[in-house]
């Protein structure tokens, strides 16, 4: 479904991703773990298009899209989502707006079908009766799950998510990763998780690939990064922090 | 020495022209999206919103600008005897320059800062890369209403400048400067000619075009944080305005030769 090919991404002089190669099949949940500024959102960001790669593919449902024009990439998109680490919801628009924005734009629905589709995607995410708010109005876990709505109400068939569960409390983090979860079994579609929370990605993930330093350095089941030999996989599932990080006598790892 | 400082002022040149080519390249892809079927209410929100929302401060500009116009220039007609001329000089004046012009400037300062910042802010939300995620295009959904809205609004603000300039004109001639209301009428009828405020009518075309592309570019082009947005604005208002005034010079020149 999504195939990088030995993909490099870099600002300047700055090399972001190094030889990336990835593949995630239909239906699949890859969580992509990694500490931060390592070029987790830029995979992200390079499979929907958002950014071009320096050298290398990228594949979305057999084709290449890492030369097409923003038109082409655009007939690309009809068939992906995704949720933003910070929500991005439309601000001028209400809740209601915002999850029927894909559907006014890309379908032919009477104002009645896409209400109606609205109150099933809201509902979907415990969200029903929200349509007249404004996103001022709402916590930082409404803001992901009406995110969530607005990805998923056009049916896509991969939905990205950056960060899905950054800044929320457990209990909210938990309903996200249920969500996730939810969604990905009732509409089949295939997802990539960006986070470093490693218990949600335990929670959701089929597979997970540890990105350091823009290079994948470890990928597979849950059980496999679990009982991984990388020593870089273990300080980060566990959270270790390097001694030099501490400050005298306040730590001993 | 001499090495490094040719090298800063390469530098700068090919920031500036990068810059110049990359608004060119927006206002072409605005002409291009032009041909797609812009959505209407989109346009008609953004005519209320940015024109409609400005007529105030378009005619308490122009307002007090034609009757600051007359009192200086009446006064020193009729030291020369030529009171009969006030009407027509006012006309003129308001027709081919200060109406069009004013509202460029106060177009600039309202309706560019608040696109700039608009956008701007949508971008640093990552609001511009969800709607390209939702495969929208960014210049077809929020640079061509803009443009639109500017084009149109700005010459129907002229208009209402153009008038309000010479009622506030007429006003103090006739209450202050003591020049009769039909000296004044005649005097208009004598000098102004259609051409007048059809000329500034297409110069504030050009204006709000400007105003649109420019207000556009910067809040596209805004960099993070509310710093980058406040730094876009300003920079939105003072490169309208100084090319609102730069453009104005070369249209008088072809529209009035």
């Amino acid at each position: 479904m999504i195939k990088l090919v030995n993909v490099s991404m870099g600002f300047g002089n700055k090399a972001i991703l190094k030889n990336i190669d990835l593949e995630v099949a239909q239906g699949e949940v890859l969580v992509i773990i990694g500490p931060s500024g390592s070029g987790k959102s830029t995979i992200l960001r390079l499979m929907i298009g958002l950014l071009r790669p320096t050298a290398g593919e990228i594949w979305i449902g057999g084709r290449e899209i890492s030369h097409l024009g923003e038109d082409d990439l655009n007939v690309i998109r009809r068939d992906m989502g995704m949720v933003f680490q910070y929500s991005a919801l439309f601000d001028s628009m209400t809740v209601g707006e915002n999850v029927a924005f894909g559907l006014r734009q890309h379908t032919k629905m009477s104002d009645e079908e896409i209400a109606q589709a609205v109150r099933r995607n809201l509902r979907m995410v415990d969200l029903e009766g929200q349509e007249q708010n404004m996103p001022s109005e709402l916590s930082g876990g409404m803001k992901k799950r009406v995110s969530l709505a607005r990805a998923i109400a056009v049916k896509p068939q991969i939905v990205l998510y950056d960060e899905p569960t950054a800044g929320l409390d457990p209990i909210m983090s938990n309903t996200i990763d249920r969500l996730i979860s939810t969604t990905r079994r009732l509409l089949k579609v295939t997802s990539v998780v960006v986070t470093h929370h490693m218990q949600s990605a335990f929670n959701i993930a089929d597979r997970i690939a540890m990105i350091h330093e823009g290079q994948i350095i470890e990928i597979g089941t849950v059980e496999d990064i679990e009982n991984s030999a990388n020593p870089i996989v273990q300080q980060f599932i566990h959270g270790w922090a390097k001694r030099k990080q501490f400050t005298h006598g306040r730590a001993d790892v | 020495m001499l090495i490094n400082l040719l090298e800063k002022v390469g530098g700068k040149v090919i920031y500036c022209l990068e810059i110049n080519g990359q608004v060119v390249l927006l206002f072409i892809e605005t002409l291009f999206h032009l041909r797609r079927r812009p959505n209407f209410g989109h346009i008609v929100y953004q005519m209320a919103h940015l024109g409609v929302d400005s007529l105030p401060i378009v005619l308490l500009t122009l307002l007090f600008t034609g009757m600051v116009f007359t009192v200086q220039s009446a006064h020193e007609f009729i030291k020369y005897g030529a009171q009969s001329s006030v009407g027509g000089v006012i006309a003129v004046s308001m027709g081919r320059e200060l109406a069009p012009v004013l509202t460029g400037v106060v177009a600039a300062g309202r309706i560019g800062a608040a696109i700039t910042a608009e956008i701007g802010s949508m971008k640093v939300t990552e609001q511009i890369d969800a709607l390209r995620v939702m495969a929208t295009n960014p210049v077809a959904y929020l640079v061509v209403p803009r443009f639109i809205a500017c084009v149109c609004m700005l010459p129907i603000l002229v208009i209402f400048g153009d008038i309000i300039g010479l009622v506030g004109g007429y006003l103090v001639a006739t209450l202050y400067a003591g020049i009769s209301s039909f000296t004044f009428m005649h005097s208009i009828k004598v000098f102004a000619v259609i051409n007048d405020v059809t000329g500034g009518l297409v110069k504030s075309m050009f204006f709000g075009a400007i105003v649109a592309i420019i207000g556009c570019y910067k809040g596209l082009t805004a960099n993070e944080g509310a710093e980058g947005v406040g730094r876009a604005t300003t920079g939105s208002v003072v490169t309208s305005m100084i090319l609102v005034f730069v453009s104005n010079y070369f249209l008088s020149l072809i529209l009035y030769r």
